[in-house]
């Protein structure tokens, strides 16, 4: 009808053609319907991803937030001279030897109001309480030696097994031959939860203890210093190498057979098995160049050779982007190709930049498998001074909690992994910010 | 191979009679080329062309898309030598100086010859910056009042200093099409330069801000050798004093615009004037 009204030249029959051309209905039809359903494929395909996305994060966090929360136990503990420090003498070697244990469990027994504990009682007192407790008073004794002799109120940690009753992860209806606390340690824990003497907690261990054969004790802290090294690393090398690399190629070096196999390199570099890293970081970093093993300066380096090519990719791309309109107006007024790289390009990429080496240091961070290769899975009990000193990271970390059986390390499992995620999640969002700031649109 | 060029002396001549009204004194020819060719790679896009080019007066290069205009334009400020594969052969003086001599740096050239380019491209900075950038890496001012007043300066003889005066730290992308390529040309003034090419500085433009530009242009020619690429024929007549027309890589004819659009003297000339290709 409108080819009629736009054409009144047109012959009649010709007009008739057209409109059982355009107009045909059952096409239209086909047409529509081809529109819903992809439309519907999208629906799903997002429906669905989002759903796994919710369903992850939701065990995660379930299973996890709890371990941001650890049971405590509020102890007078005595700090008897006859005990710790019979002679009085101070030194630091008989400090560090004393049973502290023995005086939290005697603590804990009077606050039991157990006058005469038999062997059985005292058996089942004792499971309430950490068995790292020792290292807690210690530690007490070893920074203020002024407290022996005194009684301090010390808030110390229940057991694996307790924490785990109180946070309802073991049934107090099972029957108790098949639980791990029995109904006197109930009986009790009901007692000193009614009095206020026990309580959850904000488990600060979980960041600032190191590795710990009890869960309860268990922390991140050799994890977070040994990514952060590894972060520092990566950054410092990572990305002035991949940044000036990608310059280079993208602006200066001549387009011939050499340069095209480079870049073909480097893109097959960015899909090469992590695991593969890790087995070149252990023959040139540790057994050529004599790299101490499990040390964070190594996992850097292995995480930096893995980060390379992302971040060369990322800002070549960037760069590329930068419209060429750009570098002629600043080579037309007289700038050499140093100066409109550095005053024009590379401002204007800045923001790609960024993004890509944000990419790069959010894989780095969640990386094992190289980790694993050379080392950083240790059993690591203090902190590591410089990045020569072993340490494992978060990731391996998760990785070795998974791996214990016990009903704790679950929990620390789960909390670890939340740790991880915020940290990815955070730098995202850094991402995300200075890419805003910085983007431009001409 | 025939040459097309026309030789220096050919045009002496009638030039002077027309464009120097007192008729006393020799033109000055600010650029004049020799026997210049380009390949682009294996390909050869310009074939010894030889121009002379008259200081304060503007020049217009006319002709068929890929005729090797804007090929030749580029080489007066080694524009082609940062195309991969490009190669330029011949001579080309500026002021008497081989601008392709083994110890002339292309960098200061470019800041001797400037450029205004065909789509409007000021850096996504301030209207301020856009200027004082040039004169910043050349070392052109002194003192920040000094840059202040070339910024001034070069906007005022752009023509866009009224229009922009209140909003020198505003963003030089939020200009209209018409201003940003005024503020191109602001910028190309503003280091000083001898020769100011211009690639089809209009051809991104509405009519309102060609006219602005063709304007300005005339202006400009009181002080500036101005060679200018364009397609369109009646901005040539319009702004030019002389004129080439380029054919496939040769200059086919050059003289006074009014002889090149009144009276031909090649037949390729007189077809593409009267619109019969291209």
């Amino acid at each position: 009808m409108s080819a009629v009204a736009q054409n009144p030249s047109m012959p009649e029959s010709d007009a008739e053609e057209a409109v059982g051309r355009f107009d045909n209905p059952a096409l239209m039809r086909r047409r529509r319907r081809e529109e819903v359903r992809f439309q519907a494929y999208g629906l799903i395909a997002i429906a669905l991803s989002f759903s796994f996305l919710v369903i992850l994060f939701g065990t995660i966090i379930t299973n996890g937030w709890t371990a941001f929360f650890q049971t405590s136990i509020e102890l007078p503990i005595k700090f008897d001279a006859a005990e710790i420090d019979p002679e009085g003498t101070r030194n630091p070697r008989v400090l560090a030897q004393a049973n502290y244990q023995k005086l939290a469990y005697q603590a804990l027994y009077e606050k039991l109001g157990l006058e005469n504990p038999t062997r059985q009682q005292r058996r089942a007192a004792n499971e309430l309480l950490s068995r790292d407790m020792d290292t807690q008073l210690r530690r007490m004794v070893e920074a203020d030696p002024s407290i022996i002799g005194t009684t301090q109120s010390v808030w110390g940690l229940a057991s694996g097994n307790i924490d785990a009753l109180v946070k309802g992860k073991i049934d107090r209806k099972v029957p108790q031959e098949n639980r791990q606390v029995s109904d006197l340690q109930i009986e009790w824990i009901d007692k000193l939860t009614a009095s206020g003497a026990m309580q959850k907690q904000f488990n600060t261990g979980l960041f600032t203890n190191f590795a710990s054969s009890q869960p309860e004790t268990a922390g991140l802290a050799v994890a977070l210093i040994g990514s952060l090294y590894m972060m520092l690393i990566v950054v410092l090398l990572s990305v002035p190498f991949g940044v000036a690399a990608a310059i280079y190629l993208e602006e200066f070096a001549p387009k011939n057979r050499i340069t095209d196999i480079i870049e073909v390199n480097i893109n097959n570099l960015a899909a090469v098995p992590s695991i593969v890293f890790g087995l070149l970081g252990l023959a040139v970093f540790i057994n050529f160049a004599g790299l101490p093993r499990s040390a964070s300066l190594v996992g850097g380096l292995v995480l930096t050779l893995m980060t390379l090519p992302t971040i060369i990719i990322a800002t070549r791309a960037a760069i590329t982007a930068v419209p060429p309109s750009i570098r002629e107006a600043a080579l037309g007024i007289g700038a050499s190709k140093v100066q409109t790289v550095f005053h024009h390009v590379l401002p204007l990429s800045l923001p790609g930049i960024i993004t890509g080496t944000i990419i790069g240091l959010v894989q780095a961070i969640g990386e094992t498998a190289p980790l694993l290769m050379i080392g950083m899975v240790a059993f690591v009990v203090e902190a590591p001074q410089t990045p020569l000193d072993p340490a494992t990271a978060l990731p391996v970390q998760i990785y070795m909690w998974a791996t214990e059986a016990e009903r704790g390390f679950v929990e620390k499992t789960a909390g670890a992994t939340i740790v991880l995620l915020g940290i990815i999640a955070v730098m995202s969002i850094f991402a995300m910010i200075l890419r805003k700031r910085y983007e431009r649109k001409w | 191979m025939v040459d097309f060029s026309i030789e220096p002396g050919d045009l002496d001549h009638s030039f002077a009679a027309s464009a120097s009204p007192a008729g006393q004194q020799a033109p000055s020819y600010k650029v004049t080329a020799r026997n210049v060719s380009v390949f682009y790679g294996e390909k050869q896009a310009l074939f010894n062309v030889g121009i002379d080019i008259l200081d304060r007066s503007v020049t217009a290069f006319i002709g068929p898309s890929g005729c090797g205009k804007s090929t030749f334009l580029r080489c007066f400020n080694r524009m082609n030598d940062t195309i991969a594969g490009a190669r330029v052969t011949g001579e080309i003086l500026v002021q008497g100086k081989d601008i392709y001599a083994p110890d002339v740096d292309p960098v200061q050239v470019r800041a001797r010859v400037g450029m205004v380019f065909q789509k409007p491209n000021p850096f996504p900075k301030t209207i301020f910056e856009n200027i004082a950038y040039g004169p910043r890496i050349h070392g052109l001012a002194r003192s920040k009042a000094d840059l202040e007043e070339i910024v001034v300066k070069s906007l005022q003889r752009a023509g866009l200093f009224n229009e922009v005066k209140d909003r020198l730290d505003g963003e030089g992308t939020g200009l209209s099409g018409g201003q940003q390529q005024r503020l191109c040309i602001a910028r190309a003034i503003a280091v000083s330069p001898e020769v100011i090419l211009m690639d089809e500085p209009c051809s991104a433009l509405d009519p309102i801000a060609t006219a602005k530009i063709e304007e300005l242009i005339d202006e400009l020619r009181e002080n500036y050798c101005i060679v200018i690429v364009t397609h369109n024929m009646q901005q040539a007549a319009r702004v030019s004093q002389r004129t080439a027309f380029f054919h496939l890589g040769y200059l086919v004819e050059e003289d006074t615009t009014d002889q090149i659009f009144m009276n031909p003297k090649d037949k390729r000339t007189q077809d593409y004037i009267t619109g019969r290709f291209g």
